[in-house]
């Protein structure tokens, strides 16, 4: 908790819930007939409408991306490192917006809602939604609040894929594109740590399906083991060494299945406290959006040509230590921008932080992001 | 404009799609976009510098030049592929010189002349390794691992089948005086090149 709020913060901030009533198609087949779409928006939309930024969050990220929701908040909003006055993405200059994707648990219309058909919490009658999905609930979003064209779309990892999508699907509708620690499709590693994470879900006793809130219970451990996997997949090596090492919590060994070691102790924390804060249909949705993510796909496997049509300027951004998403994945989003011969700029920053990087405050990586963003304000300046 | 910017600018043709490996804070690309109305990419591999880049608005790959052109561009994709003051850094410099004109139509490059009378009288008198305003390290410090001479080079060239298009050289002050034209190994301190593949 702040005992006041920092001077680049931006400071206490309301969410607001739109409601949606024309019916969405979804990649499924499905159609949702009415959706809420949660959303906090920082900084001024100016008189042109041409300073708006777009946000889009990842796995477990929501529309809380900067500032304090009161001031009792441990924490402040999950990309507070980058959004706020006289950072990268700086609310003094822009007018930034960060929602809930379809789906999600934190107020959009998602699993934890009550399905208007039945009268009952969705569960595991939520459908399928894909990242092509919230590309295009986001763009109503964007008309709805009297945007005609983002100044840049912004996301890491599950987020830059959506700022991919965005430029496929709307070129006319972003300027900038930036897409961190992404990936244009994932490898058969990611699906399969995407896949032991639900079988570890599915597995709990407490799952009933997908309709465990009817059941008044949770599936507590099999979301705590997937969140668990997950943090090994976020850290790197080095990260954890340095973290955690082989350190024990209490010194000696004591021949027993409790917390011994303190990775043990952190990845126990970690997976409990997302329990409380996460539903696990969501999860099981968000990780199939990132594995069914492959924009590719409708062009031949060819992602030069899936970019061809693209009018966006590309920051793409990678990190030394990220196997998740690793540099090399960024290298094939750039070869593909480069072959369609789109403006692409590629940095790759040296960072021991792993995935986890794209939301820490590495000074060259803000350098570069900063930079790319202050041209960004100024082209908007001179078109204005 | 420095002089063997304004040779490499002279050489440009109007809307070129240019390349600048070690591109640095992008001023070459910069000038050549404002008087050749030029497109295309920087490659650096410093952060700093290309934070520099963005800065100005230039597109810039952060990538190291000794892993090659291949892994990023196709082969033609380019008009010309600059290098500046890079090449005598460079692991492979004859396999960069393939790629450069495999990736480009035509290949620009510019090196200092370890040929130079200074080198020469440095090495020769006083028997140590040559450190110049051009070449200012120390040999144990210094990134420049493949030193040449304008004859090294064009052996190279020969050797290599790339087609030296054309050449000029430049003194310490950056001026090209027509002297360097008649012994050119001995007079220039940097030497440009324009060069093709077979």
């Amino acid at each position: 908790m702040p005992a006041v709020l920092p001077p680049d913060s931006v400071g206490l901030v309301i969410p607001e819930t739109l409601s949606f009533d024309e019916p969405l198609e979804l990649d499924s087949g499905k159609t949702l007939p009415r959706y809420d779409l949660i959303v906090e928006t920082y900084g001024e939309l100016n008189a042109a409408r041409s300073n708006a930024i777009l946000i889009c969050h990842a796995l477990s990220g929501d529309h809380h991306a900067a500032g304090y929701h009161s001031m009792d908040d441990r924490k402040p909003g999950w990309w507070d490192s980058a959004i706020g006055p006289g950072k990268p993405i700086d609310t003094t200059r822009f007018f930034v917006v960060c929602l809930n994707n379809l789906g999600g648990c934190k107020g959009s219309t998602g699993p934890t809602s009550i399905n208007p058909d039945n009268g009952r919490v969705f569960g595991a009658d939520f459908p399928m939604v894909t990242v092509n999905d919230w590309v295009r609930s986001q763009e109503r979003l964007m008309r709805r609040l009297g945007i005609a064209q983002w100044a840049a779309v912004v996301g890491g990892s599950l987020g830059g894929m959506q700022v991919m999508q965005w430029a496929i699907s709307f070129p006319k509708a972003l300027r900038h594109a930036l897409v961190i620690a992404a990936a244009p499709k994932l490898s058969a590693q990611n699906i399969a740590f995407n896949e032991v994470a639900r079988q570890s879900i599915f597995a709990d006793p407490g799952f009933h399906d997908g309709h465990y809130l009817e059941h008044n219970t949770l599936p507590r451990k099999g979301l705590m083991l997937a969140r668990m996997l997950g943090h090994i997949t976020y850290l790197s090596d080095d990260a954890m060494r340095a973290k955690f090492g082989r350190e024990l919590r209490a010194g000696k060994i004591n021949f027993g299945f409790d917390v011994e070691f303190q990775v043990e102790s952190y990845l126990r924390y970690q997976g409990a406290s997302f329990v409380d804060r996460f539903d696990a249909n969501t999860y099981l949705l968000m990780t199939k959006a990132l594995d069914y993510f492959d924009p590719a796909g409708a062009f031949e496997h060819q992602l030069s040509r899936a970019f061809a049509a693209t009018e966006a300027e590309f920051l793409v951004t990678s990190f030394t230590t990220d196997w998740r998403f690793s540099p090399a994945r960024s290298h094939e989003i750039v070869k593909a921008l480069l072959q369609a011969g789109k403006r692409v700029t590629y940095a790759e920053i040296e960072s021991e932080h792993g995935h986890d990087a794209f939301l820490v405050p590495i000074p060259d990586y803000m350098n570069v992001f900063r930079a790319y963003m202050g041209r960004v304000s100024s082209e908007d300046a001179t078109c204005a | 404009m420095r002089v063997d910017h304004a040779i490499i600018s002279d050489w440009i043709a109007p809307n070129s799609r240019v390349l600048d490996l070690g591109c640095g804070d992008c001023t070459l690309l910069r000038e050549l976009r404002n008087s050749r109305n030029t497109t295309g990419y920087g490659l650096e591999i410093s952060i700093d510098k290309l934070a520099k880049c963005v800065e100005g608005g230039t597109p810039v790959i952060q990538a190291n030049l000794d892993q090659g052109l291949s892994p990023w561009f196709e082969a033609q994709s380019f008009d010309y592929v600059i290098m500046t003051h890079t090449l005598q850094a460079m692991r492979h410099p004859e396999k960069l010189l393939q790629e450069m004109v495999h990736v480009g139509r035509e290949a620009i490059v510019t090196f200092p002349n370890m040929g130079y009378w200074k080198n020469r009288l440095q090495f020769a008198l006083g028997g140590r390794m040559p450190v110049t305003k051009t070449l200012p390290y120390g040999w144990f410090d210094t990134p420049n691992i493949h030193l040449c001479t304008v004859r090294d080079f064009e052996a190279l060239c020969e050797a290599q089948g790339l087609r030296i298009l054309d050449r000029e050289m430049v003194d310490s002050q950056l001026q090209s005086r027509p002297l360097m034209r008649l012994a050119p190994n001995l007079l220039a301190e940097t030497a440009v090149y324009r060069l093709a593949g077979k």
